[in-house]
């Protein structure tokens, strides 16, 4: 997971959320995300920033956009916070109910097209998602 | 930004603004449950209908207003939950269990006044 | 007659392919009007005229050989390109496309076993420098050909999930049906959730019908998406019956250990318009006429 071309907005408190969730907007809709999909793009930044205010006190979201065939918006959330240790709980997916430790994680898995978790205890927690422009 | 809330007879409104932050929604809530005990409201409408996003935060805070405020004897109806905003709402598992919805400021209006009129029957 | 070695077999690789080529232009028309007999005989030129099957075959002639003569198969590539850009692969049959290609292959073949049959050895040679080559052409016009089918599949596809699932208002006030027909994947259930929550908005639904009579399939993945479908209904105040989920499915579901409850399910889509009208108020009455019946509708309160 490499960093190169990725833009990165600072998260720390609330406020942020808004500020991570706006910049990430315009950035989806620049690259040509409409409607549903920009609503869903917003809505996970929220939720990832979100859990980085509530757990890890203190991390970032990046962003970074491929464009050329297909576009697609890579949304990647770190924080160098305490982990988490059950990740088989934390991606369980349990449809309506939100999935497990109210992470949000499965529901974020399910919005985007691809997903990928690193977390453990000590080492804070990586989520890397991205989502492809459907013409 | 505090939330414009509005007192119409028995009801009150409140209007959401687009950018609304956690604390403004925190604002919200208190002023609510403090305006419904004031003026013994039976009913509140929440309009969300510009806000883009709906989290995780927005939901449970919003459960929380129709707690608290039917505790104190009024019904709270959320309005204006756009198409999008539903979609990614239900896929993140965020249903607004147990708070009624309706579609614009008129149905919920409708909404309020059947629930009354209900009660006021049994009453 | 000695065998060649192989040494001087791979060293004379040059020549024999010069010599090949040399052939293949030599005997182009009589090669040429034998494949189009040939196809013809079996059919697969009907609708073509002359003109454009003489130059049609003459360019495809052409193409083979100069890939046979540089060891490059752009020409072949770029032929298949225009065919699929000038719609010529969708029209055609496979049969058509890949019989006509075969049977020139033959053709070539049978013309080296003519040229070569007293010397076997040259002959194998021949066939080693040549099969490989026409493989590869027949290989990238069938590849062009598939690619354009499953084009038109896609956009087919397309077409039928737009005329399946239509938003339907029924009376005035509030009732929206949507009849599902067909499979409902990933892709189909977020279209149709998308159509609907739009319809509900437009319309001012408070009470849809979904009826799935006509879904063949209902396992856990449909159930899920139907219960998502129907709890962003609910946000946005409609009250969504689905009806045509028979009870023994419905059982199946609960056994496998769907949560069913966020459901309300009836029998059918008369079931369904009917609970519908209940919840929206209304009342059908049915005067005892003697011809033809009529049927009155009245708003009752609640």
């Amino acid at each position: 997971m490499s960093d190169e071309g990725l833009e990165c907005v600072p998260v720390r408190d609330e406020a942020d959320i808004v500020v991570a969730r706006q910049r990430g907007r315009t950035l989806a809709e620049h690259a040509g995300f409409r409607g549903t999909d920009s609503t869903i793009i917003a809505t996970v930044i929220s939720e990832l920033a979100r859990n980085i205010v509530d757990y890890a006190s203190r991390g970032e979201l990046c962003y970074g956009l491929e464009q050329g065939s297909t576009s697609a918006i890579i949304i990647v959330a770190r924080d160098s916070g305490p982990g988490i240790e059950d990740l088989a709980t934390a991606m369980t997916d349990g449809y309506s109910t939100g999935g497990g430790l109210g992470l949000g994680l499965p529901g974020v898995r399910r919005l985007m097209d691809e997903f990928e978790i690193e977390s453990s205890p000590g080492k804070g927690t990586v989520v890397w998602t991205r989502k492809v422009l459907r013409s | 930004m505090s939330v414009p809330i509005l007192k119409q007879g028995d009801f009150l409104l409140a209007s959401v603004q687009s950018a609304l932050s956690d604390t403004d929604l925190l604002t919200l809530r208190d002023e609510l449950v403090e305006r419904v005990g004031r003026f013994r409201s039976t009913g509140v409408i929440i309009d969300v209908t510009p806000l883009d996003v709906m989290d995780s935060f927005a939901t449970r805070n919003l459960r929380m207003i129709a707690h608290m405020t039917r505790l104190r004897g009024a019904e709270t109806v959320i309005v204006g939950i756009q198409p999008e905003v539903a979609f990614s709402m239900v896929q993140l598992g965020l249903t607004l269990e147990g708070v009624a919805t309706a579609l614009d400021l008129e149905e919920g209006l409708e909404l309020l006044k059947s629930k009354s009129a209900t009660r006021f029957d049994y009453e | 007659m000695a065998q060649a070695s192989v040494g001087e077999a791979m060293g004379t690789s040059d020549e024999l392919r010069k010599e090949l080529v040399e052939h293949f232009r030599k005997v182009r028309e009589p090669l040429r009007i034998r494949w189009v007999e040939l196809m013809t005989e079996k059919g697969l030129l009907p609708g073509l005229s002359t003109e454009e099957i003489e130059t049609e075959s003459l360019t495809i002639y052409d193409t083979c050989v100069n890939c046979l003569a540089t060891g490059s198969y752009e020409d072949a590539e770029a032929y298949a390109a225009r065919m699929a850009s000038r719609g010529v692969l969708q029209s055609m049959s496979a049969e058509q496309i890949l019989g006509g290609m075969l049977t020139l292959r033959d053709v070539y073949g049978r013309s080296l076993f003519e040229r070569y049959r007293d010397d076997m050895s040259k002959l194998f040679l021949a066939l080693d420098m040549y099969e490989p080559v026409a493989n590869q052409i027949l290989a990238i016009v069938a590849l062009a050909f598939i690619q354009e089918r499953e084009k038109v599949v896609r956009v087919q596809q397309e077409a039928i999930r737009e005329l399946s699932t239509p938003v339907l208002p029924l009376r005035a006030s509030g009732l929206l049906l949507l009849p599902i027909i067909g499979m409902i994947d990933s892709q189909r259930a977020r279209q149709l959730t998308e159509q609907l929550l739009g319809g509900i908005r437009e319309y001012r639904a408070k009470v849809v019908v979904l009826d799935i009579t006509g879904v063949p399939v209902v396992d856990s993945k449909v159930a899920n998406h139907l219960v998502q479908t129907v709890e962003a209904s609910r946000l946005m105040g409609a009250t969504v019956i689905v009806s045509g989920l028979s009870p023994e499915i419905a059982q199946t579901l609960v056994t496998i250990g769907v949560d069913l409850s966020r459901l309300t399910t009836v029998v059918d889509l008369e079931a369904g318009v009917e609970v519908a009208d209940r919840l929206l108020g209304y009342r059908l009455n049915k005067l005892d006429l003697p011809s033809p019946a009529h049927i009155q509708s009245e708003r009752r309160p609640e």
